[in-house]
């Protein structure tokens, strides 16, 4: 049986679709089979970062109305054999979106893959509740600024009441990526430091992504950083999560404490 | 605060929330108590055993016809508790006292009551009370963003942070083992003699007894600091936690 993985933020633009596609791409690589689902219905973007825009014929409203066969909505990724994409429709209205029919996508989706990493949409209405329903530990998704802190902080309290996990009485695993994570500013007063968001939000972290050029670089041709650039910090940075959600145990990395050209670029770009 | 007591032993003095009907009258009396009875009679029993506020305000009325319409009343099976809204000059001995500060409900929490009790024609079984000395609550993990903890009975203690836009709301004292950001009230059915305390106080709002305080007017030394708040008078103090 697969692990169901939400990736969520309550906040919007934080970097969800963006790590839902590069954690997705950094586990496949690891030769694990792997689905990456977007919640995000009307508004969805994780086909363009995936580099999948073209190939969509159907969509998980098409699988949940019985209109398509689950295999016939999934597409595989051109760059990585184990990776696949569900995507979500951009057409179709969210209701859609049944509790039933979600259900059973995932149990489906669980039996067949090792991971379903589920792009949740922004907010706290029932797509974003559906996306984390079925789910067996979240990725919070958080920018290192209080307004993205505090709806982390609520999403943290609906994972823990709304899912199926805590209505059975479970603890949902819950953990944190900062992304978006600019040493200097943190430094300088303009951002939240790592440990003042630890100690808001006090779940696990699971990683720390830098602030760069190269995520917008790589969702702009398409590709999850992990693909585009894999020996550029965000994507390094995001390895290290894939390894720690599969359970490997390592030191985590604040960005920035040793300055290489990654920092001479961004003193520049500050002044 | 060290002061010595005479007896360990200190008088219990206890605030407790009541649902009371309040009935507000209006002139000529005769005409509005033939509504009155208009209204008995459709549902009986309504005014049974329930607390009748009367609200007065703004009746140019006197003593005397305040005290007919009162026994009026009570032939009517209405006891009056209290009187909302009179002038000093027009309450009196052996009426009921003044009160003030009263609260609207809903509607709908006063009169559901005695509409089911009529439906069913027999009253509820009324559960027996059983009540502690003192109630408290233990929550062991942070209170997030837009989650609210309500605990008229006693104590709560939190072993965790409360977030921004978290409230806590208890009958008694609040503890938090953790940062306070969102808001907490205590005494929150009256009592007085309610405490707030935290490890970090970066409160939203604090309130004790229905007096509350915002972040802006507490003082700027306080913030960040283990505090413990308390009410002297109207005012909220707080003082640093050693």
């Amino acid at each position: 049986m697969g692990k169901v993985i939400v990736v969520t933020s309550g906040k919007g633009g934080v970097g969800k679709t963006t790590s839902t596609a590069a954690l997705g791409a950094a586990l496949a690589q690891r030769n694990e089979r792997v689905v990456v689902v977007d919640f995000d219905v009307g508004l969805r973007n994780l086909d363009l970062v995936m580099g999948a825009e073209r190939r969509v014929v159907y969509d998980l409203i098409n699988v949940i109305q019985g209109e398509a066969k689950l295999s016939q909505a999934l597409i595989r990724d051109k760059r990585l054999e184990t990776l696949f994409l569900l995507p979500a429709s951009q057409t179709r209205d969210k209701d859609n979106l049944t509790p039933e029919g979600v259900e059973r996508v995932i149990t489906e989706l669980k039996r067949v893959f090792d991971w379903v990493i589920c792009d949740s949409p922004a907010g706290i209405e029932s797509g974003a509740t559906l996306a984390m329903r079925h789910a067996d530990m979240a990725v919070v998704v958080t920018n290192p600024e209080v307004s993205s802190v505090r709806d982390s902080d609520r999403i943290i309290g609906l994972l823990d009441s709304k899912t199926m996990k805590a209505e059975r009485g479970e603890r949902m695993e819950k953990h944190l990526l900062l992304t978006r994570y600019d040493a200097n500013r943190a430094e300088r007063g303009d951002m939240l430091k790592v440990e003042d968001v630890l100690e808001i939000l006090s779940i696990p972290l699971l990683g720390i992504i830098p602030e760069s050029m190269d995520v917008l670089r790589a969702s702009n041709i398409g590709s999850p950083v992990t693909l585009a650039d894999a020996r550029s910090a965000p994507a390094m940075a995001y390895f290290d999560a894939a390894r720690r959600l599969a359970g490997e145990v390592l030191p985590i990395t604040i960005p920035g404490e040793k300055r290489g050209i990654f920092g001479k670029i961004f003193a520049r770009r500050a002044a | 605060m060290t002061k010595m007591l005479t007896d360990a032993r200190s008088i219990r003095i206890k605030g407790r929330s009541f649902l009371a009907v309040v009935l507000a009258p209006d002139l000529p009396f005769d005409d509005w108590l033939v509504r009155l009875d208009d209204l008995a009679a459709r549902s009986a029993g309504f005014f049974l055993g329930r607390p009748v506020v009367l609200d007065v305000t703004d009746l140019p009325i006197d003593r005397a016809q305040l005290k007919d319409l009162i026994a009026e009343l009570a032939g009517r099976n209405v006891n009056i508790m209290g009187i909302e809204g009179g002038r000093p000059s027009i309450l009196g001995p052996g009426m009921p006292p003044a009160l003030k500060g009263g609260r609207p409900v809903s509607d709908e929490a006063v009169t559901k009551e005695p509409i089911i009790e009529l439906r069913n024609g027999e009253p509820k079984p009324v559960a027996p009370e059983v009540r502690s000395a003192l109630q408290s609550m233990v929550i062991r993990e942070p209170v997030r963003s837009g989650q609210s903890v309500i605990f008229p009975e006693g104590d709560v203690t939190i072993i965790g942070s409360v977030a921004s836009g978290a409230e806590i709301i208890a009958g008694g004292s609040v503890h938090i083992y953790g940062t306070l950001r969102g808001r907490a009230m205590a005494g929150s059915l009256g009592n007085a003699s309610a405490r707030i305390f935290c490890r970090k106080l970066e409160a939203e709002l604090v309130a004790i007894d229905g007096i509350y305080k915002m972040a802006e007017d507490m003082a700027p030394g306080l913030r960040g600091q283990s505090v413990q708040l308390w009410l002297e008078g109207d005012s909220i103090i707080a003082e640093k936690l050693i």
